[in-house]
């Protein structure tokens, strides 16, 4: 069985599966298909889980392997969905020099969840991200397009509890 | 094909035009190290052993994917060379698990060898961070040890080029990419078919056999248990390279020596269970064709090979044959009709098998393989787990003397021994097959036109007026190009013969390894081959059917071919397996 699926339950719809499959079909026979597959798979389903990543294989006859190997390489290609609410922390180096890291470590365990991955309950997505063009405010994350600078990790509480 | 002439190290060499700067310089008889580097399999260029310098490029070039152009102007070992080769090991090892004197491989690994070669004096040269992985032991036949990994995907190349599997892969990215398959699976949750080709690709010891050396030890050791061996015969073909003789040599003799002395009560032989085989194979294959039976009949012998048509073409199980493995009928009539004629009970017997083969350790275990109501095998090891078995336990192999297998299990014809090569079972088979039909003796016993180490052969004989077309395949990549086109109705053979390793059993996943320099310039399958055949030739009985010790199994126990009997203990069943689960 596949270990590392998402620990958000895939809720993937008909309409999605069929959009997938018209791509899949428009594409597959192309030379250097699977990434524009991988893209388009992503724009219909916001991420790349086992599910979708298992009907990819089955219609192209692509091994499961090779599209995990690309899936795991590109960072442009999520295995977790995002959430209600996305957290970035910005680990660029002015915030980092500032302990952007121990705020990334805090909001992993207060979360429950590894970077790039999603809470169970599809409310909250950590993600590391470089440079928010506010270094002026270091060490900074943002929760959807709200910023919070000149953090510190006593701040998280209130910060997530906002969006409880 | 044209000439071009190039300098390798000021010496004039002269190759065919398309050639690489390796591949002219071997001509030449000078030796660049490599890798990565498997001819026709993994030609990526990336571990940067095989840097040479050309007159006129920028920077060190690849020397195995580099092609040569009229004039040119290499060095292979300037120090500059020898330096960047230094320092490539060494960054190897500064994320490499170096507990060299615990490891499989050490005294054949290739990395170690380099690293002697290239003087590497200072393994911690580049010391820093490095990665710990968990051993993956999840499948039934091996271990991947990703901290001896050193990425240089032989094993992904095999397994989805040569095999078309691709249950293994690159996952993730830099200093985080390991070996693995999709979604961190363990290799034995996936449809890994268990052929071991990995394994005889690997230059170091992050892949190896699940070693059951010392449960034989111990199982001989035990005064309660009769320990019985089978050998294949692809073992005798390759097992003399781990003890320094030269490939292609017929060690027959001295294994059944050592087998003996290592302190096993029978020393069998499981020619035996492939003429055995054949009889019940012909026979089956004769009824199909007589009475409308699914055809093509494709044969049985190679595990992987099952495990492969279970996972990948569920819809053609069908045409397997029902026979069991040779490895299983024998193991099958170990503990039946041996047994009873001796008055052992099957449960104190300990029925080993020595197989150039992994998938075997899989096929032990399968269901419908247990014809006593215990296992027709319980140990299956590979050649190399044999040689160092025989290391083991003291015994100086190159001084053994030649000896012969224990009757009535020991005793077989050519047909029996030719199993190992891609070709030989189908050979076998009609031998026996056409004297059935026919009711004739044959004038000639080859059948040359499914010999040699093509990985797909063809070949119609007509015989008792009926044509019979029948095709071999070996390597899973081949295989699944010969089903598309039964499957597809291009193809009406009668009767197909599959191995799951290319070249068949000789260079099976199991035979001792064969390191990246020498296999790229040596035919291990055809040379290994060559072994079997010569030993067929020299054999007085070379039809599977007057083998007198199966003429005397068949009088004393099973009656005739296909009885119900022989269908319950040396007949199987196969199940339907999906991938991507």
């Amino acid at each position: 069985m596949l270990h590392k699926k998402s620990n958000v339950p895939f809720s993937g719809t008909k309409e999605q599966e069929q959009a997938l499959l018209e791509v899949i079909h428009e594409l597959k026979d192309e030379k250097g298909a699977l990434m524009p597959i991988l893209q388009k798979a992503q724009d219909i389903y916001g991420y790349l889980p086992a599910e979708v990543q298992k009907i990819i294989s089955d219609e192209t006859g692509i091994p499961m392997e090779k599209i995990y190997g690309v899936a795991t390489f590109y960072s442009q290609f999520s295995l977790s969905p995002k959430g209600q609410y996305r957290i970035s922390v910005c680990l660029g180096t002015a915030c980092y020099v500032k302990g952007s890291g121990d705020i990334y470590d805090k909001l992993m365990e207060k979360l429950g969840i590894s970077g790039g991955e999603c809470t169970p309950d599809g409310k909250f997505s950590l993600d590391a991200c470089r440079c928010v063009g506010a270094c002026g405010l270091a060490p900074v994350m943002m929760v959807n397009d709200d910023v919070y600078g000149r953090l510190t990790v006593d701040d998280i509480d209130d910060i997530l509890a906002k969006y409880e | 094909m044209e000439n071009v002439t190039i300098k390798i190290n000021g010496l004039t060499v002269s190759a065919p035009a398309g050639s690489t700067i390796l591949e002219a310089a071997h001509l030449a008889g000078i030796k660049i190290p490599t890798l990565c580097y498997l001819k026709e399999i993994n030609e990526i260029g990336a571990c940067r052993m095989c840097v040479v310098e050309v007159k006129g490029a920028r920077n060190l070039v690849a020397a195995c994917m580099y092609p040569i152009t009229e004039g040119m102007e290499v060095l292979t070992n300037t120090p500059k060379l020898i330096n960047s080769r230094k320092r490539t090991l060494q960054l190897l090892l500064s994320n490499h698990d170096k507990k060299c004197l615990s490891c499989v491989r050490s005294g054949n690994c290739e990395l170690q060898q380099l690293c002697t070669e290239y003087g590497v004096d200072d393994t911690d040269y580049y010391a820093g961070e490095a990665n710990h992985y968990e051993l993956d032991t999840s499948a039934a036949h091996m271990v991947r040890d990703n901290n001896k990994c050193i990425l240089c995907r032989r094993c992904v190349a095999v397994c989805d080029k040569v095999q078309g599997i691709g249950v293994i892969g690159a996952n993730n990215r830099g200093f985080d990419t390991a070996i693995g398959s999709a979604f961190e699976m363990g290799l034995g949750e996936t449809s890994c078919v268990s052929c071991g080709q990995c394994i005889a690709v690997c230059p170091t010891g992050a892949l190896y056999e699940k070693d059951y050396t010392d449960e034989i030890i111990k199982a001989i050791a035990d005064p309660d248990k009769y320990v019985v061996v089978q050998t294949a015969p692809s073992v005798r073909a390759a097992l003399g390279e781990e003890f320094g003789y030269p490939m292609g040599t017929d060690v027959e003799g001295k294994m059944a020596a050592a087998l003996r002395r290592i302190g096993f009560d029978k020393v069998f032989d499981t020619d035996w269970g492939a003429d055995l085989t054949i009889i019940e194979e012909a026979n089956e294959l004769v009824e199909r064709i007589q009475n409308g039976g699914v055809l093509p009949m494709i044969t049985s012998c190679s595990p992987g090979w099952i495990k492969y048509c279970e996972h990948y073409f569920p819809d053609m199980t069908e045409h397997l044959s029902t026979c069991k493995s040779p490895q299983q009928m024998f193991g099958a009539m170990l503990k039946t009709y041996f047994a009873e004629k001796e008055g052992i009970d099957p449960k104190k017997i300990v029925s080993v098998s020595v197989m150039p083969c992994t998938a075997k350790k899989f096929e032990i275990g399968r269901d419908d393989q247990n014809a006593a109501g215990v296992p027709d095998v319980d140990i299956s090891i590979t050649t190399r787990e044999l040689a160092r078995l025989i290391r083991r336990c003291g015994i100086e192999f190159t001084a053994l003397p030649d000896e012969g297998f224990d009757d009535p299990m020991g005793e077989s014809t050519g047909a029996g021994v030719i199993f190992g090569a891609t070709g030989g079972v189908m050979e076998a088979a009609l031998r026996t097959a056409v004297e059935t039909l026919t009711g004739e003796t044959l004038p000639s016993l080859d059948f040359k036109e499914v010999r040699g180490t093509q990985g797909i052969k063809e070949a119609s004989y007509t015989i008792a007026g009926k044509e019979i077309k029948v095709a071999v395949a070996s390597g899973l990549g081949n295989a699944r190009t010969l089903l598309n086109r039964v499957k597809a109705g291009e193809a009406d053979y009668h009767f197909i013969e599959i191995m799951g390793c290319p070249g068949g059993c000789v260079n099976g996943g199991g035979q001792p390894q064969v390191s990246g320099d020498v296999r790229n310039f040596t035919d291990v399958r055809g040379i290994r081959a060559s072994v079997l055949y010569k030993n067929d030739a020299a054999k007085t009985i070379r039809k599977s059917h007057e083998n007198p010790a199966l003429k005397k199994l068949y009088a004393e126990y099973l009656g005739k071919p296909g009885s119900h009997k022989a269908h319950e203990t040396l007949h199987t069943t196969f199940v339907k397996r999906t991938i991507n689960q």
